[in-house]
């Protein structure tokens, strides 16, 4: 046994010290130029609208207020619009989310119903944007008699970020170790206790990137929001007003000829702003997995 | 078998009559009958499979997580059978505390570890907690260590004083009985040894168990030892008796290491 894994060892040495042959090179060579192929093209479609869209940001074009339509003037209330109603969708769907993927890990072994839960979260998934709008349309702004106001628009958002949110919550508490439910219960924690005291805790970096992934895309949609939250240019005083946010605005700057330059320039804001919520979110995350760091210092 | 407690330090804290435990289909524990004194340190030994650590969690209820296990006959604590059903599980592993094998600081700072426990019997007031935290690591000897780090992560702490911030979680609540389930197999030999002087320095307020595979850590840290085979059990007695003098041929067999 000794001598022949002794050979096995050193003949597979022997191949690891030969990566010069080259298909090992042409490899390289094509992993190399998509990797580079793929941050060229973000970096250009970034750099490309930002670019564009510097010439007209200003502190006016900010916190003015727009005129004609947008040809002139700022896109202060897109910027409070967009704001509230993300915030309002992250504030509804997360609850509900996270509630969800407790209850998937949590509170039921896999069986008939949470299959059924699941496979409604996935479907959600693959359901365009334009039918959210739609459905968002019939029934929170005629059927309920929203109108269209951030609440109707926020409510249809939430549906959307959903799925990612059950996805990525129910992946990062699958994460949590047994032991650490073990241990809790040990402690003589109920389950509810173990929860939200140990296993919540522990997850909180997983269900965080969810939340601003379900973000990300809640705050560029367009389809589903122009037909929920309307496209008014006036600042919304209440959640029951009419907004018109970042993408639809460009959108709507854009199609109808308004004013490329404009649209650019808010395309430039949304940019952005994303990015911020990504740095932010990024940031805070790395310092508290390293406050919380399991395995080392 | 009873004649052990008589012979203790302590009154019998913890006694299992006629215990059998059944998963599913499968008997794991065949009647026990067994007397944990108080201050006192019991080892169970015994080969893979013979249920020592299923004995071990009965006695804290931990069993009642698997599906399909069934228990009948008693283990009584505080004059109580504890599988009654008026008893309080929260209560329960408040008075009976767990070690586990690796140890399981959970990835809050090391107060919070400390105090998750007292926290979930309900107490919230921040004086009090800071007390018992103080109290707590004091007992396991690792207050002077970490009282100037209690905000920081307990994941940065070696697996010795992890191992030993689990068992200041377990005394917090003020438990009667700590049971600990192979609590040394994570660490190196020396963080073990110092586990071993920590028992001793609990023995004197409490009522200890330990499940271990280690023949040496057996014979050196307790007062008695159990051995168990196929769910039952074949001698129980003092240390040194069962380790030179076993009445059971299995036994000599298990502890000179020819039984595997």
């Amino acid at each position: 046994m000794t001598p022949s894994s002794g050979s096995g060892r050193v003949s597979g040495l022997d191949v690891a010290r030969r990566p010069e042959r080259k298909p090992g090179r042409l490899g390289m060579a094509l992993v190399r130029a998509s990797a580079f192929l793929t941050v060229a093209v973000l970096v250009f479609i970034i750099g490309y609208v930002l670019v564009r869209g510097a010439r007209v940001l200003t502190p006016r074009f900010l916190l003015g207020f727009p005129e004609k339509m947008g040809r002139e003037g700022g896109i202060y209330p897109s910027i409070v619009g967009t704001f509230v109603l993300t915030s309002l969708s992250v504030a509804i769907a997360a609850p509900l989310g996270i509630g969800t993927a407790v209850f998937l890990t949590e509170y039921t072994s896999e069986g008939l119903f949470s299959r059924i839960v699941r496979f409604g979260t996935e479907s959600l998934a693959g359901i365009p944007s334009i039918i959210f709008g739609l459905f968002g349309f019939l029934f929170f702004v005629i059927r309920l008699g929203m109108g269209w106001s951030i609440l109707s628009g926020s409510l249809t958002l939430a549906a959307m970020m959903l799925p990612t949110i059950v996805r990525t919550s129910e992946e990062s508490l699958r994460s949590v170790p047994d032991i650490y439910r073990e241990t809790a219960y040990a402690l003589g924690a109920s389950r509810w206790q173990t929860v939200t005291s140990v296993v919540l805790p522990s997850a909180v970096p997983g269900i965080v990137t969810g939340v601003i992934l379900a973000m990300g895309r809640a705050v560029g949609e367009t389809a589903a929001v122009i037909f929920t939250a309307g496209s008014s240019l006036r600042l919304p005083g209440s959640i029951f007003d009419p907004v018109r946010t970042l993408p639809v605005h460009f959108y709507i700057l854009a199609r109808e000829g308004i004013s490329l330059e404009n649209a650019y320039g808010t395309a430039a804001v949304l940019i952005i702003a994303v990015l911020l919520v990504d740095f932010a979110a990024y940031y805070t995350l790395h310092r508290v997995s390293k406050r919380r760091s399991v395995t080392g210092r | 078998m009873r004649d052990v407690a008589g012979e203790a330090g302590g009154a019998v804290k913890v006694e299992a009559k006629g215990f059998r435990l059944y998963y599913g289909e499968f008997q794991a524990l065949k009647g026990l009958d067994a007397a944990f004194p108080d201050k006192s340190i019991t080892a169970i030994i015994g080969p893979s499979g013979c249920g020592k650590s299923t004995f071990l969690r009965s006695i804290n209820r931990m069993n009642d997580l698997i599906e399909g296990v069934r228990v009948a006959g008693e283990i009584v604590y505080g004059g109580k059978n504890i599988y009654d059903p008026s008893v309080d599980l929260t209560w329960l592993r408040s008075r009976i505390g767990m070690v586990f094998q690796r140890p399981v600081a959970f990835p809050l700072s090391i107060y919070d570890n400390v105090a998750c426990a007292p926290r979930v019997q309900g107490i919230t007031k921040k004086s009090e907690l800071d007390q018992i935290v103080e109290r707590s690591l004091k007992g396991v000897g690792l207050w002077d260590d970490v009282k100037d780090d209690l905000r920081k992560p307990a994941g940065g702490l070696s697996l010795g004083n992890q191992q030993k911030l689990c068992i200041a979680r377990a005394i917090s609540t003020n438990p009667d009985v700590i049971l600990l389930d192979e609590p040394a197999s994570a660490l190196d030999p020396m963080a073990t040894l110092r586990l071993e002087d920590l028992m001793w320095e609990l023995r004197e307020n409490y009522c200890l168990v330990i499940v271990t595979h280690n023949m040496q850590q057996a014979s050196r840290a307790s007062d008695y030892t159990m051995f168990m085979l196929d769910g039952e059990i074949v001698e129980m007695g003092h240390t040194r008796q069962v380790f030179t003098n076993p009445r059971d041929p299995r036994t000599e067999r298990y502890v000179t290491g020819k039984l595997v």
